[in-house]
């Protein structure tokens, strides 16, 4: 299945940490964002999710705020 | 299945009890909310023997890290919701997604932050409301923040946000800064901080996202103009689950010095326990002597 993975994050913040490793220990590519050097990258976050929390998945455009474990298992089909 | 040991908590002091585990030989099991708790949430750490210097986060992969080398399995996220004493002096967890038999319990459960209780504080959590400077810190770059507290944390907060944001205000209760001397100094030398003294929180507004405060000081109510609201006004234990122990006033569930609970079995470390010192290096060795004491408990009784 083609899925495109996009993760917002900051370096510091220790829950983005768990999900990039979730997503490689599931194999799972995925392109990472820090916003904390990206302005437009992190205004983009903000409209996507209407929030200003990392991390932020976004999953073929399904948006999944925090590292909500299931909901990724759910979008990811894994 | 019965476990010997269930440790509920992953950070400082949950992983140190967990590599004194697995050193052991124990069979054990963590079940943890998430992995380095307070301490992968720290900006900068200078007061951890062996690191003159080292980030939050840094320190909590290193903590990780050693735990990995164990093979260690760590139930995450799950969230322990309670507590009851069996038969045959069996212990069970109840989780948010099951339940388990053990023969001795550690709790490392920590703190967590203490909210304002004040009108739009929920409304615009992760709004620009945040718990967690370190976390979502950069992304309020070039905007206008305040920081509600003027302990350690709240200071610590502030010093991050004065190298990215135009202007910081510090709202603190009391007559002046409790933080360290050393954070106080650095902070008085930044053009860009504002310190309000005496001052209390009313209100949190904006439309979707946060746009100001409400603050009331000496009997007034002044509006502050801010994008962010970085909340550090200290911490409540993550205690609740564990309502079959005795706790003190503070919700600190209370250990004596070998970190024994009033219910046998039933140990306790770290920062939610009533031993005074909150520190990374302090909740390792009191994990340390949890583990140490569990181990003597599970090998002196019988099942």
């Amino acid at each position: 299945m083609d899925r495109i993975v996009k993760i917002y994050t900051t370096p510091t913040c220790p829950y983005c940490i768990m999900v990039k490793q979730f997503l490689k220990d599931n194999n799972i590519d995925f392109e990472n964002i820090d916003v904390s050097s990206d302005q437009l990258a992190a205004e983009e976050m903000m409209q996507k999710s209407g929030q200003m929390g990392v991390p932020v998945l976004d999953v073929n455009g399904e948006v999944i705020i925090g590292f909500d474990k299931e909901a990724i298992i759910r979008a990811l089909g894994i | 299945m019965i476990y010997d040991l269930i440790i509920i908590g992953a950070g400082p002091a949950g992983i140190t009890a967990s590599v004194y585990a697995a050193r052991k030989k124990i069979d054990f099991l963590v079940i943890s909310k998430d992995i380095g708790g307070q301490a992968a949430l720290s900006g900068d750490v200078e007061n951890y023997t062996g690191y003159q210097f080292i980030t939050g986060s840094d320190l909590a992969l290193k903590f990780q890290e050693h735990m990995n080398s164990f093979g260690i399995k760590v139930n995450m996220p799950e969230r322990t919701r309670g507590l009851r004493l069996e038969g045959n002096n069996l212990i069970r967890i109840i989780t948010d997604r099951d339940s388990y038999l053990s023969r001795s319990v550690i709790i490392a459960t920590g703190k967590r932050p203490h909210r304002l209780d004040v009108e739009g504080e929920e409304a615009f959590r992760n709004k620009g409301v945040t718990y967690c400077a370190t976390c979502d810190g950069p992304i309020f770059k070039t905007k206008r923040v305040a920081v509600i507290g003027g302990g350690n944390s709240g200071l610590d907060a502030a010093l991050q946000m004065l190298k990215i944001s135009p202007m910081v205000y510090i709202i603190n209760a009391t007559s002046q800064l409790t933080g360290d001397a050393v954070m106080i100094e650095r902070l008085k030398q930044s053009p860009n901080v504002e310190i309000w003294n005496n001052s209390q929180v009313r209100r949190v507004y904006g439309d979707v996202f946060v746009k100001g405060i409400e603050v009331e000081r000496e009997g007034k109510l002044y509006p502050i103009d801010v994008e962010g609201v970085f909340v550090e006004i200290g911490l409540i234990p993550n205690s609740e689950f564990a309502d079959i122990l005795t706790r003190n006033e503070q919700e600190e569930i209370i250990v004596d010095c070998y970190n024994k609970t009033n219910l046998e079995g039933i140990f306790a470390a770290g920062d939610v326990t009533n031993v005074p010192e909150k520190q990374i290096i302090v909740a390792c060795g009191e994990g340390a002597k949890a583990c140490l004491s569990a181990s003597r408990y599970l090998s002196t009784h019988k099942f």
